[in-house]
Protein backbone atom coordinates (compact mmCIF):
# COMPACT_ATOMS: atom_id res chain seq x y z
CA UNK A 1 0.00 0.00 0.00
CA UNK A 2 2.58 2.48 -1.33
CA UNK A 3 1.54 5.93 -1.48
CA UNK A 4 1.10 6.86 -4.61
CA UNK A 5 2.66 10.83 -4.36
CA UNK A 6 4.90 10.77 -1.47
CA UNK A 7 4.84 13.73 1.17
CA UNK A 8 7.58 16.15 0.23
CA UNK A 9 8.22 15.61 3.86
CA UNK A 10 8.51 12.19 3.40
CA UNK A 11 11.77 10.38 4.11
CA UNK A 12 14.57 10.25 1.99
CA UNK A 13 14.07 6.47 2.04
CA UNK A 14 10.49 6.97 -0.16
CA UNK A 15 12.25 8.07 -2.82
CA UNK A 16 15.16 5.27 -2.79
CA UNK A 17 12.58 3.02 -3.13
CA UNK A 18 11.43 4.16 -6.57
CA UNK A 19 15.03 4.00 -7.57
CA UNK A 20 15.71 0.59 -5.94
CA UNK A 21 18.87 0.55 -8.32
CA UNK A 22 20.89 3.35 -7.16
CA UNK A 23 20.16 2.47 -2.88
CA UNK A 24 23.41 0.75 -2.54
CA UNK A 25 25.85 3.34 -4.30
CA UNK A 26 26.27 6.35 -1.52
CA UNK A 27 27.77 8.57 -4.76
CA UNK A 28 25.08 8.42 -6.99
CA UNK A 29 21.92 10.04 -4.46
CA UNK A 30 23.47 12.73 -2.24
CA UNK A 31 19.73 12.62 -0.69
CA UNK A 32 21.13 9.46 1.32
CA UNK A 33 24.00 11.85 3.76
CA UNK A 34 21.36 14.48 3.97
CA UNK A 35 22.58 17.00 6.75
CA UNK A 36 19.28 17.40 9.10
CA UNK A 37 18.23 21.00 9.80
CA UNK A 38 19.37 22.45 13.10
CA UNK A 39 18.74 20.04 16.21
CA UNK A 40 15.42 20.49 17.69
CA UNK A 41 16.82 19.10 21.26
CA UNK A 42 18.60 21.77 22.22
CA UNK A 43 15.14 24.55 22.58
CA UNK A 44 14.07 21.38 24.74
CA UNK A 45 17.20 22.08 26.87
CA UNK A 46 16.98 25.54 26.81
CA UNK A 47 13.80 25.45 28.81
CA UNK A 48 15.18 23.93 31.50
CA UNK A 49 18.71 25.78 31.42
CA UNK A 50 18.57 29.73 30.33
CA UNK A 51 21.09 29.49 27.46
CA UNK A 52 24.22 31.79 28.41
CA UNK A 53 25.85 32.99 25.01
CA UNK A 54 25.12 31.86 21.42
CA UNK A 55 23.65 28.36 21.31
CA UNK A 56 26.43 25.26 21.01
CA UNK A 57 25.93 23.63 17.73
CA UNK A 58 26.21 20.00 17.82
CA UNK A 59 28.42 19.98 15.06
CA UNK A 60 31.18 21.56 16.87
CA UNK A 61 31.02 19.33 19.91
CA UNK A 62 34.07 17.33 20.64
CA UNK A 63 33.45 13.90 19.18
CA UNK A 64 34.94 11.97 21.82
CA UNK A 65 32.34 13.97 24.11
CA UNK A 66 30.11 11.13 23.59
CA UNK A 67 32.49 8.26 23.62
CA UNK A 68 31.36 6.70 27.05
CA UNK A 69 27.86 7.94 27.18
CA UNK A 70 24.87 5.86 27.31
CA UNK A 71 21.43 6.11 25.57
CA UNK A 72 18.38 5.06 27.55
CA UNK A 73 17.62 0.94 26.30
CA UNK A 74 13.88 1.85 26.84
CA UNK A 75 13.86 5.47 24.94
CA UNK A 76 15.90 3.57 21.95
CA UNK A 77 13.13 0.56 21.69
CA UNK A 78 10.89 2.98 21.43
CA UNK A 79 11.92 4.74 18.61
CA UNK A 80 12.91 2.01 16.85
CA UNK A 81 9.41 0.22 16.67
CA UNK A 82 7.99 3.74 16.10
CA UNK A 83 10.61 3.38 13.12
CA UNK A 84 9.38 0.22 12.08
CA UNK A 85 5.80 1.18 12.02
CA UNK A 86 6.55 4.41 10.55
CA UNK A 87 8.24 1.94 7.56
CA UNK A 88 5.35 -0.76 7.44
CA UNK A 89 3.20 2.21 6.25
CA UNK A 90 4.83 2.64 3.74
CA UNK A 91 5.92 -0.56 2.08
CA UNK A 92 4.18 -3.20 -0.22
CA UNK A 93 5.72 -6.42 1.74
CA UNK A 94 7.82 -8.36 3.77
CA UNK A 95 11.12 -7.72 1.81
CA UNK A 96 10.43 -4.24 0.92
CA UNK A 97 10.23 -3.49 4.96
CA UNK A 98 13.36 -5.50 5.54
CA UNK A 99 15.03 -3.32 2.64
CA UNK A 100 14.10 -0.29 3.69
CA UNK A 101 14.98 -1.10 7.75
CA UNK A 102 18.28 -2.37 5.61
CA UNK A 103 18.90 1.01 4.07
CA UNK A 104 18.64 2.81 7.60
CA UNK A 105 21.04 0.81 9.32
CA UNK A 106 23.43 1.53 6.24
CA UNK A 107 23.07 5.25 7.15
CA UNK A 108 24.06 4.53 10.60
CA UNK A 109 26.87 1.87 9.83
CA UNK A 110 28.90 3.93 7.83
CA UNK A 111 28.83 6.96 10.02
CA UNK A 112 29.67 3.84 12.79
CA UNK A 113 33.11 3.06 10.73
CA UNK A 114 34.02 6.56 10.00
CA UNK A 115 33.85 7.60 13.65
CA UNK A 116 35.44 4.28 15.14
CA UNK A 117 38.72 4.90 12.61
CA UNK A 118 38.71 8.76 13.96
CA UNK A 119 38.88 7.42 17.48
CA UNK A 120 40.92 4.48 16.93
CA UNK A 121 43.40 7.10 15.22
CA UNK A 122 43.02 9.67 17.79
CA UNK A 123 43.58 7.14 20.98
CA UNK A 124 46.15 4.43 20.25
CA UNK A 125 49.82 5.11 18.69
CA UNK A 126 49.23 2.57 16.10
CA UNK A 127 46.04 2.51 14.60
CA UNK A 128 45.06 -0.27 12.25
CA UNK A 129 43.16 -0.31 9.36
CA UNK A 130 41.82 -3.87 8.89
CA UNK A 131 42.34 -5.59 5.64
CA UNK A 132 41.72 -9.38 5.74
CA UNK A 133 38.33 -10.61 6.13
CA UNK A 134 38.23 -12.86 9.00
CA UNK A 135 40.28 -9.95 11.72
CA UNK A 136 37.46 -7.58 9.82
CA UNK A 137 34.65 -9.80 10.89
CA UNK A 138 36.25 -10.26 14.29
CA UNK A 139 36.22 -6.25 14.77
CA UNK A 140 32.83 -5.88 13.71
CA UNK A 141 31.49 -8.87 16.03
CA UNK A 142 33.15 -6.97 18.99
CA UNK A 143 33.77 -3.61 18.27
CA UNK A 144 31.36 -2.62 16.09
CA UNK A 145 28.34 -4.32 18.05
CA UNK A 146 30.01 -2.85 21.43
CA UNK A 147 29.71 0.62 19.77
CA UNK A 148 26.10 0.00 18.46
CA UNK A 149 24.40 -2.21 20.97
CA UNK A 150 27.38 -1.94 23.90
CA UNK A 151 28.02 -5.42 24.01
CA UNK A 152 29.42 -8.49 21.42
CA UNK A 153 27.99 -10.38 19.48
CA UNK A 154 27.52 -14.44 20.04
CA UNK A 155 29.65 -15.98 17.50
CA UNK A 156 31.08 -15.69 14.32
CA UNK A 157 30.37 -18.78 11.78
CA UNK A 158 32.06 -20.24 8.54
CA UNK A 159 28.99 -22.01 6.06
CA UNK A 160 29.53 -25.37 5.51
CA UNK A 161 27.84 -25.42 2.18
CA UNK A 162 29.35 -21.98 0.54
CA UNK A 163 32.81 -20.56 0.58
CA UNK A 164 31.66 -17.08 0.61
CA UNK A 165 29.20 -16.87 3.12
CA UNK A 166 29.76 -15.71 6.75
CA UNK A 167 27.40 -15.85 9.68
CA UNK A 168 27.59 -13.71 12.93
CA UNK A 169 24.88 -14.85 15.75
CA UNK A 170 23.60 -11.95 18.32
CA UNK A 171 21.82 -14.83 20.94
CA UNK A 172 19.94 -11.97 22.44
CA UNK A 173 19.97 -8.83 19.89
CA UNK A 174 18.17 -5.86 21.67
CA UNK A 175 16.34 -4.51 19.43
CA UNK A 176 14.56 -7.81 19.25
CA UNK A 177 14.11 -8.03 22.46
CA UNK A 178 10.33 -6.62 22.89
CA UNK A 179 9.08 -7.53 18.88
CA UNK A 180 6.76 -10.38 18.52
CA UNK A 181 5.74 -10.70 15.05
CA UNK A 182 3.12 -11.84 14.18
CA UNK A 183 2.57 -15.36 12.47
CA UNK A 184 1.59 -13.56 8.78
CA UNK A 185 4.37 -12.35 8.71
CA UNK A 186 6.70 -15.48 9.32
CA UNK A 187 9.65 -14.10 7.36
CA UNK A 188 10.32 -11.11 9.10
CA UNK A 189 13.10 -10.21 10.73
CA UNK A 190 13.78 -6.88 12.54
CA UNK A 191 17.20 -7.18 12.76
CA UNK A 192 17.76 -6.42 8.88
CA UNK A 193 18.70 -2.81 10.43
CA UNK A 194 21.53 -4.84 11.85
CA UNK A 195 22.27 -6.42 8.88
CA UNK A 196 22.48 -2.87 7.31
CA UNK A 197 25.19 -1.21 9.67
CA UNK A 198 27.39 -4.55 9.21
CA UNK A 199 26.94 -4.21 5.44
CA UNK A 200 27.65 -0.92 5.54
CA UNK A 201 31.06 -1.33 7.53
CA UNK A 202 31.85 -4.36 5.45
CA UNK A 203 31.44 -1.64 2.49
CA UNK A 204 33.55 0.96 4.31
CA UNK A 205 36.31 -1.62 5.08
CA UNK A 206 36.44 -2.76 1.25
CA UNK A 207 34.34 -5.76 1.51
CA UNK A 208 31.68 -5.53 -0.70
CA UNK A 209 28.95 -7.94 0.32
CA UNK A 210 25.05 -8.56 0.25
CA UNK A 211 24.17 -9.25 3.90
CA UNK A 212 20.74 -10.11 5.46
CA UNK A 213 19.06 -11.16 8.27
CA UNK A 214 17.18 -14.35 9.93
CA UNK A 215 15.75 -15.01 12.82
CA UNK A 216 17.06 -18.18 13.78
CA UNK A 217 15.01 -19.22 17.58
CA UNK A 218 15.92 -22.00 20.13
CA UNK A 219 14.34 -22.59 22.96
CA UNK A 220 17.01 -21.33 25.01
CA UNK A 221 16.99 -18.05 23.14
CA UNK A 222 13.69 -17.14 21.40
CA UNK A 223 15.62 -13.98 20.01
CA UNK A 224 18.39 -16.01 18.34
CA UNK A 225 19.25 -13.98 15.13
CA UNK A 226 21.92 -14.97 12.30
CA UNK A 227 23.00 -12.02 10.46
CA UNK A 228 24.06 -13.74 7.13
CA UNK A 229 26.88 -11.96 4.74
CA UNK A 230 27.35 -13.22 1.39
CA UNK A 231 31.03 -11.63 -0.07
CA UNK A 232 31.54 -10.78 -3.39
CA UNK A 233 33.81 -12.60 -5.94
CA UNK A 234 36.17 -10.18 -5.72
CA UNK A 235 36.66 -10.12 -2.30
CA UNK A 236 37.21 -14.18 -2.12
CA UNK A 237 40.14 -13.39 -5.05
CA UNK A 238 41.88 -11.07 -3.47
CA UNK A 239 42.06 -13.22 0.00
CA UNK A 240 42.94 -15.81 -2.50
CA UNK A 241 45.87 -13.50 -3.59
CA UNK A 242 46.77 -12.02 0.29
CA UNK A 243 47.54 -15.86 1.09
CA UNK B 1 -3.23 -19.31 47.27
CA UNK B 2 -4.01 -19.40 43.77
CA UNK B 3 -4.61 -17.28 41.04
CA UNK B 4 -7.38 -17.83 38.73
CA UNK B 5 -7.08 -15.21 35.94
CA UNK B 6 -5.63 -12.23 34.14
CA UNK B 7 -7.78 -9.45 32.46
CA UNK B 8 -6.36 -6.56 30.79
CA UNK B 9 -9.18 -3.64 29.69
CA UNK B 10 -8.20 -0.90 27.87
CA UNK B 11 -9.17 2.86 28.59
CA UNK B 12 -12.23 2.47 27.02
CA UNK B 13 -13.84 -0.48 28.39
CA UNK B 14 -12.67 -3.30 26.17
CA UNK B 15 -11.14 -6.75 26.79
CA UNK B 16 -7.50 -6.81 25.09
CA UNK B 17 -6.38 -9.48 26.88
CA UNK B 18 -7.57 -12.04 29.40
CA UNK B 19 -6.46 -15.90 30.37
CA UNK B 20 -7.23 -18.49 32.80
CA UNK B 21 -4.39 -20.11 35.33
CA UNK B 22 -6.48 -22.50 36.80
CA UNK B 23 -7.90 -25.81 35.91
CA UNK B 24 -11.64 -26.49 36.14
CA UNK B 25 -12.88 -22.61 36.18
CA UNK B 26 -16.39 -21.66 34.90
CA UNK B 27 -16.09 -21.54 31.35
CA UNK B 28 -17.42 -18.74 29.70
CA UNK B 29 -17.72 -17.44 26.20
CA UNK B 30 -15.72 -14.90 25.12
CA UNK B 31 -18.60 -12.93 24.59
CA UNK B 32 -19.12 -13.16 28.23
CA UNK B 33 -15.77 -11.89 29.00
CA UNK B 34 -16.48 -8.87 27.13
CA UNK B 35 -19.76 -8.02 28.40
CA UNK B 36 -18.08 -8.69 32.33
CA UNK B 37 -15.20 -6.63 31.70
CA UNK B 38 -17.36 -3.84 30.27
CA UNK B 39 -19.48 -3.99 33.21
CA UNK B 40 -16.36 -4.14 35.72
CA UNK B 41 -15.38 -1.01 33.54
CA UNK B 42 -18.91 0.61 34.85
CA UNK B 43 -18.77 -0.28 37.91
CA UNK B 44 -14.94 0.62 38.60
CA UNK B 45 -16.61 4.09 37.13
CA UNK B 46 -19.04 4.70 39.34
CA UNK B 47 -16.84 3.59 42.73
CA UNK B 48 -14.58 6.59 41.41
CA UNK B 49 -17.17 8.94 42.14
CA UNK B 50 -18.59 7.29 45.48
CA UNK B 51 -15.99 8.86 47.51
CA UNK B 52 -17.26 10.90 49.64
CA UNK B 53 -13.85 12.32 51.00
CA UNK B 54 -12.57 13.81 47.62
CA UNK B 55 -11.51 12.53 44.16
CA UNK B 56 -10.95 8.51 44.25
CA UNK B 57 -8.65 6.10 41.78
CA UNK B 58 -11.89 4.14 42.11
CA UNK B 59 -12.07 0.23 43.65
CA UNK B 60 -9.32 -1.40 44.33
CA UNK B 61 -10.33 -4.91 45.64
CA UNK B 62 -13.77 -6.65 45.29
CA UNK B 63 -14.51 -9.75 47.08
CA UNK B 64 -16.65 -12.40 47.55
CA UNK B 65 -17.01 -15.40 49.61
CA UNK B 66 -14.98 -17.59 47.23
CA UNK B 67 -12.85 -15.20 44.99
CA UNK B 68 -10.85 -12.13 45.43
CA UNK B 69 -10.39 -9.52 42.55
CA UNK B 70 -7.50 -6.90 42.32
CA UNK B 71 -7.62 -3.53 40.57
CA UNK B 72 -4.68 -1.71 39.19
CA UNK B 73 -5.76 1.41 37.28
CA UNK B 74 -2.80 2.97 35.29
CA UNK B 75 -2.26 6.48 35.17
CA UNK B 76 -3.42 6.45 31.13
CA UNK B 77 -6.71 4.07 32.35
CA UNK B 78 -5.77 0.71 31.43
CA UNK B 79 -6.78 -1.81 33.74
CA UNK B 80 -5.24 -4.57 35.31
CA UNK B 81 -7.47 -7.08 36.87
CA UNK B 82 -6.49 -10.34 38.78
CA UNK B 83 -9.07 -13.17 40.02
CA UNK B 84 -7.68 -15.18 42.85
CA UNK B 85 -8.71 -16.85 45.90
CA UNK B 86 -9.12 -15.34 48.89
CA UNK B 87 -6.04 -16.18 50.53
CA UNK B 88 -3.53 -14.58 47.82
CA UNK B 89 -1.49 -11.84 49.50
CA UNK B 90 0.58 -11.11 46.42
CA UNK B 91 -1.93 -9.78 43.77
CA UNK B 92 -0.68 -6.26 44.13
CA UNK B 93 2.98 -7.35 43.19
CA UNK B 94 1.88 -9.38 40.60
CA UNK B 95 -0.42 -6.70 39.20
CA UNK B 96 2.94 -4.24 39.36
CA UNK B 97 5.06 -7.35 37.35
CA UNK B 98 2.35 -7.51 35.14
CA UNK B 99 2.14 -3.63 34.29
CA UNK B 100 6.13 -3.73 33.94
CA UNK B 101 5.84 -6.74 31.43
CA UNK B 102 3.33 -4.98 29.38
CA UNK B 103 5.11 -2.03 29.16
CA UNK B 104 8.14 -3.96 27.58
CA UNK B 105 6.49 -6.58 25.61
CA UNK B 106 3.18 -5.17 24.66
CA UNK B 107 4.17 -1.24 23.93
CA UNK B 108 7.33 -1.48 22.64
CA UNK B 109 6.12 -4.46 19.89
CA UNK B 110 5.67 -2.09 16.25
CA UNK B 111 2.74 -4.80 15.62
CA UNK B 112 1.06 -3.96 18.81
CA UNK B 113 -2.10 -1.19 17.98
CA UNK B 114 -3.01 0.54 20.70
CA UNK B 115 -6.45 -0.33 22.57
CA UNK B 116 -6.80 -3.34 20.89
CA UNK B 117 -6.52 -7.42 21.60
CA UNK B 118 -3.05 -8.15 22.94
CA UNK B 119 -1.39 -11.12 20.22
CA UNK B 120 1.87 -11.27 20.76
CA UNK B 121 4.12 -14.62 21.33
CA UNK B 122 6.70 -12.25 23.73
CA UNK B 123 3.77 -11.09 26.08
CA UNK B 124 2.49 -15.05 26.61
CA UNK B 125 5.58 -16.44 27.14
CA UNK B 126 6.47 -14.01 29.80
CA UNK B 127 2.88 -13.85 31.97
CA UNK B 128 3.46 -17.94 31.70
CA UNK B 129 7.05 -17.18 33.72
CA UNK B 130 5.74 -14.53 36.04
CA UNK B 131 2.23 -16.79 36.54
CA UNK B 132 2.49 -19.99 35.71
CA UNK B 133 0.31 -21.91 32.74
CA UNK B 134 -2.49 -23.46 33.87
Amino acid sequence: MAYSQPHPRLSLLSNSSQSSVDQFSPTSSSTRFSVPPTPSIHSTLGSVKPPSGPRPNIYDRNLNKTRTSEVSASAFTFLFSEIVQYTQKRVGGINDLERRLNTLGYRIGSRVLELMAWRAESSSKAPKREIRLVPALMVIHTQVWKAVYGKAADAIEKSVENADEYMIIDNDPPIERNISVPRDMGGLSCSSFTAGVVEAVLDGLGFPARVTAHGTPTTQHPCRTTILIKLEKSVLEREEMLK
Amino acid sequence: MAIHGLWIINKAGGLVYQRNFAEGLAQLTSNEYLVLAGTLHGIHAITSRLSPTGSSSGAEVIEGESFKLTINLTLTGTKFVLLTSLTETTAEVILQKVYEIYADAVMKNPFHTPEMPIRSEGFDSKITTLIGSG
